[in-house]
């Protein structure tokens, strides 16, 4: 077997590939080739490390060094002077804040303090390389399950662990394959729901580009556990580099013997296939997803039935969120136990989430449920830039609320953030200062609802587009003193009788802005002020109606 | 790639796998340190790494790292070479590919010294 001497592992997730990742992996093997050191140093395409801000990213083994938005020009000094002569080159190095230090990979902060189960490949292995996620335990699990264990077993384990649904609701894994596993059907489905769609949210995008066996080997102990042959990985159209990356780990486990008919000698057949989303929001939903697979108009179902019960094709259908199936490998191959050392009791192990807004080092981290907003801001975001506040963040996307500042010190997870009024989400987590218009950014996503609202149930067809009627009046000084009063109103009645959750949660933004910081809404009525500066109001100061029509946002 | 048939053929398959990523752990048995200052590589450092590479490589030994560093200023010693093993490091001098394939195979593989280029312990 080939022997490296230098392991160089380029990030190549879509976002450090857009930030012109794909020019410096190009120069470094032409620069590599130069000094005929080929031979010497394997480079590496892998996925997010996660400090997407600092991309790409270049790491280097042995030594563990870290470099930072490297680009093509860096690609010479980086191999003549680190990968010929041993110097690291410190201009390029992830440097101690303001200071000449260079930590080590695992005493920087950013690394230091995350927990990763599900990323655990993430940044580490070659994601299109069947070989190196073996090596990591790959499919370890899955032979431990179809071979050691029966199927009620693993859903023991499962339930075990605690394990909820990592996308967005929470629901105990363990206990929805239960529903699929005592329906007697020839027939049953597990579906990967890979349609990650709120704004600012990449967790999934990241680990099917980063490790897309863990997701395909959760899929299969799942599988193997409700009795069910075959499995649909549905995936947004706009994920070309996990879709790819899908593909190629699919056909590799396919050639490995790891998919197919009678898996490592077992009675076990499973075999999986893509089914690409066309860009609607609502099909994250699971009955629109299902009816989008069945090549239906993508809009929910009535429940009950549920899916366990009657889904895909009328059959018992499993769906699980893509960080869930991650999980599972880890659970199986380590048992229960090991998953509940992390977390909190009722939300054990850990949670990703997509760090983004007005903070410092915005990226993908990995922390245990229940840590503190705080901590994961201040300490592992390396808090707000320079000369701003922390005034809130908003989790959970279009479908969450926010948590402000007198709250920052609540745990992130399941029991707690519902509390205040918003949800855990799938991941997504907005970080706002005071530059931020909290009634703009109510609008924002109420926006967005109506724009991918599918139009099947009144409430929220209409209802979340009148709701924003008047939150455009509201921002363009136009707002009424009953507004207020109006949208509460509307968004609890949506919350009652929307037929699914996505306009059940539609309100959400909206009405936990108007809990935390009414102050800002009534500035915007009374005062026809916008404190943050986002919203503008002069065209009407200076002459009514006429202009109207130039108001822009 | 062959299909895999049992749990032990998955293993294996493992095992092999992971000694080619032990590079990435940082956590090797054995480190192989070769100075590379513009003395050492005057004196052949490059070929005295490609020979600790090759030898590696033939004898199928993935528990060492190798990395390069400037110079400690022997340079009368160039190439120098050091071995960390069993949290003792062993420096030798005057380091040729001979002396680097015998030195893999005896110290870096078997951890027996040779005495012989031997500058300095630690």
């Amino acid at each position: 077997m080939k022997i490296y001497r230098i392991h160089a592992l380029i990030c190549a997730g879509a976002q450090c590939l857009a930030a012109g990742g794909n020019g410096f992996e190009e120069a470094l093997k032409n620069e590599l080739k130069k000094h005929n050191i080929e031979e010497e140093v394997c480079v590496v395409e892998t996925g997010c490390m996660g400090a997407c801000q600092l991309g790409p990213l270049l790491v280097v083994y042995p030594e563990g060094i870290m470099y930072t938005n490297v680009e093509a020009k860096d690609a010479k000094e980086i191999v003549e002077e680190h990968f010929l002569k041993g110097r690291p080159i410190k201009r390029l190095m992830w440097k101690k804040e303001g200071k000449e230090e260079f930590p080590g990979l695992k005493d920087i902060p950013f690394f230091a303090k995350q927990t990763k189960i599900v990323l655990r490949n993430c940044g580490l292995i070659n994601p299109e390389d069947i070989n190196e996620y073996i090596a990591r335990n790959g499919y370890k699990a899955l032979a431990k399950a179809i071979v050691e264990m029966k199927p009620q077993d693993v859903i023991d384990v499962v339930k075990e662990s605690g394990l909820r649904g990592r996308g967005g609701a929470g629901f105990p894994t363990g206990l929805k394959w239960s529903f699929a596993a005592n329906q007697d059907s020839e027939e049953k489905y597990m579906i990967c729901n890979a349609d990650e769609g709120d704004p600012g949210a990449y967790m999934d995008r990241s680990v099917l580009e980063g490790d897309p066996h863990s997701v395909i080997e959760g899929m299969m102990i799942a599988g193997y556990a409700i009795g069910a042959n075959r499995g649909y990985i549905y995936v947004r159209a706009e994920y070309p580099l996990a879709v790819r990356r899908l593909e190629t780990a699919i056909k590799q486990a396919k050639q490995a013997g790891l998919l197919g008919k009678n898996i490592l000698g077992t009675n076990f057949s499973f075999d999986i296939e893509l089914r690409m989303g066309a860009g609607a929001f609502v099909c994250g939903e699971e009955t629109a997803l299902i009816n989008s697979i069945e090549g239906k108009r993508g809009e929910p179902r009535k429940k009950p039935p549920f899916p366990a019960i009657s889904g895909l094709f009328g059959k018992p259908t499993i769906i699980n969120n893509v960080e869930t199936l991650a999980n599972l490998s880890v659970i199986i191959d380590k048992g229960a136990k090991f998953f509940k050392q992390f977390g909190t009791e009722k939300s054990p192990g850990t949670k990703v989430f997509a760090l983004a807004g007005k903070v410092n080092i915005s990226g993908l981290v990995e922390v245990p449920m229940g840590t503190s907003l705080r901590k994961i801001v201040f300490d592992i975001g390396g808090g707000i830039p320079e000369g701003h506040t922390f005034k809130g963040a908003l989790t959970g996307g279009p479908s969450g609320g926010v948590i402000p500042m007198e709250f920052i010190d609540t745990p992130m997870d399941y029991e707690s953030l519902p509390a205040l009024g918003t949800i855990m989400g799938s991941g997504g987590l907005i970080i706002m200062d005071e530059t931020s218009c909290m009634v703009d950014v109510a609008k924002f996503f109420l926006k967005f609802v109506v724009d991918e609202s599918c139009g099947k149930c009144v409430p929220c067809r209409e209802g979340t587009k009148q709701m924003l009627k008047i939150l455009e009046r509201i921002t363009s000084g136009r707002g009424q003193k009953e507004d207020i009063d109006r949208l509460e109103k509307m968004g609890k009645l949506i919350k009652l009788t929307a037929l699914c959750a996505l306009g059940q949660t539609a309100p959400n933004p909206v009405l936990s802005t108007i809990k935390y910081f009414k102050e800002e809404y009534l500035a915007h009525i009374i005062d026809k002020k916008c404190p943050a500066g986002i919203c503008q109001f002069s065209a009407l100061k200076e002459g009514g109606k006429k202009h109207e029509a130039k108001v822009t946002h | 790639m062959e299909k895999i048939k049992s749990i032990e053929e998955l293993r294996k398959l493992r095992e092999h796998a992971r000694e080619s990523l032990k590079v990435r752990s940082g956590e090797t048995k054995v480190k192989i340190m070769v100075s590379m200052g513009t003395v050492g590589i005057a004196a052949g450092a490059r070929d005295t790494l490609m020979a600790i590479i090759s030898e590696l490589e033939k004898r199928e030994y993935h528990d060492a790292q190798i990395v390069e560093r400037g110079s400690l200023g022997l340079d009368r010693e160039e190439p120098v070479v050091a071995v960390e093993r069993d949290k003792k490091t062993v420096f030798y001098g005057k380091v040729t590919p001979e002396v680097a394939r015998e030195i893999v195979a005896q110290h870096v593989i078997n951890g027996q010294i040779v005495s012989e280029w031997v500058i300095a312990k630690e």
